[in-house]
């Protein structure tokens, strides 16, 4: 299977998604530059995580309307599975593929911390390797991460079990304290109506080895794997 | 109509950390009776003169495709002649 990696000027996790698809399960990857990409042969797209654009304007903005959108959003209608995260995330809401918006944390700071996200559907692209795994470890690193979304919109995703994370506690209870940055509903990550494009402030390309500390998220990518096999 | 003055402001029951902290610290300074701050974007499009059609439509468009977020924003255009 082939990852294409999109990278924009100020991605910065870019490599780390490289390393993790590539290096640590096995597949292909390839890097994918915004201004001209060419996504034939990819199976899933990654949006990593970053700066793009010096977040100038709003985090993910210039990004959103860059050639690269233009064939995600394609390829995202085609069914194929992508994966945005943090700034990816953002760049995918910007765009319009995910609903809502992000706006900044509610302290204000940028956080750079471990967090425990309750996994509340193991039936997606993106979690049908988790089995019976409903608690998972991943890091944030992010000043943006504040999902917003109209009443509707909330219920809508909340009806169509296409909230797939929520920020928990290492019990797995999720409430205000467990929430670090003001997200409603305490979302860390969403799906599209179609289910195939998932956006997530958590980093799994961060927790792919035991020598890190954690291997949570690899199961995202070998779910993204065995959706496509 | 050349130069115009857009405000990009959160929507109402967005909430606005920036505002909020903004709030706090002028109650820290002593002052009282403030019953709220909210702080938004300032941002001036000048066009050229040549610029074809509707100009108040094309900068409504831009604000609506880049300059705002239509999901959290509000915005406000006002021409400097």
């Amino acid at each position: 299977m082939k990852f294409g990696i999109v990278v924009f000027p100020g991605s910065n996790c870019d490599h780390d998604c490289y390393h993790a698809v590539k290096h640590v399960l096995g597949q292909e990857a390839a890097f994918i530059w915004h201004a001209n990409p060419d996504l034939n042969g990819c199976d899933a797209l990654i949006v990593p995580g970053g700066f793009s654009y010096g977040d100038y304007l709003r985090a993910g903005a210039m990004a959103a309307i860059s050639p690269a959108l233009t064939e995600i959003k394609a390829f995202v209608k085609r069914g194929n599975p992508v994966i945005g995260i943090c700034n990816g995330f953002q760049i995918l809401l910007e765009s319009g593929i995910l609903p809502g918006a992000m706006i900044r944390n509610k302290d204000l700071r940028f956080i750079c911390k471990d967090t425990f996200l309750r996994v509340e559907n193991n039936n997606s692209k993106f979690t049908n390797k988790f089995n019976d795994k409903k608690l998972i470890s991943l890091p944030i690193a992010h000043a943006e991460g504040s999902y917003y979304a109209d009443a509707e919109e909330l219920k809508r995703l909340e009806g169509e079990g296409r909230v797939l994370f929520r920020y928990a506690d290492k019990e797995g209870n999720v409430s205000n304290d467990t929430n670090p940055n003001g997200s409603l509903l305490n979302i860390a990550g969403i799906l599209n109506k179609e289910g195939n494009a998932l956006g997530m402030m958590p980093h799994p390309e961060r927790s792919m080895e035991s020598i890190v500390g954690n291997e949570d998220g690899r199961l995202i990518f070998e779910s993204m794997i065995e959706a496509v096999s | 109509m050349k130069k115009a003055k857009i405000h990009v402001m959160l929507k109402e029951g967005v909430l606005d950390p920036q505002g909020k902290a903004a709030h706090k610290s002028l109650e820290s300074l002593g002052y009282k009776g403030i019953e709220g701050v909210r702080i938004g974007k300032y941002i001036e499009v000048t066009l050229a003169d040549d610029a074809d059609g509707d100009r108040d439509k094309l900068v409504r468009e831009m604000c609506q495709r880049l300059l705002s977020n239509p999901v959290i924003e509000n915005y406000e255009i006002e021409w400097e002649k």
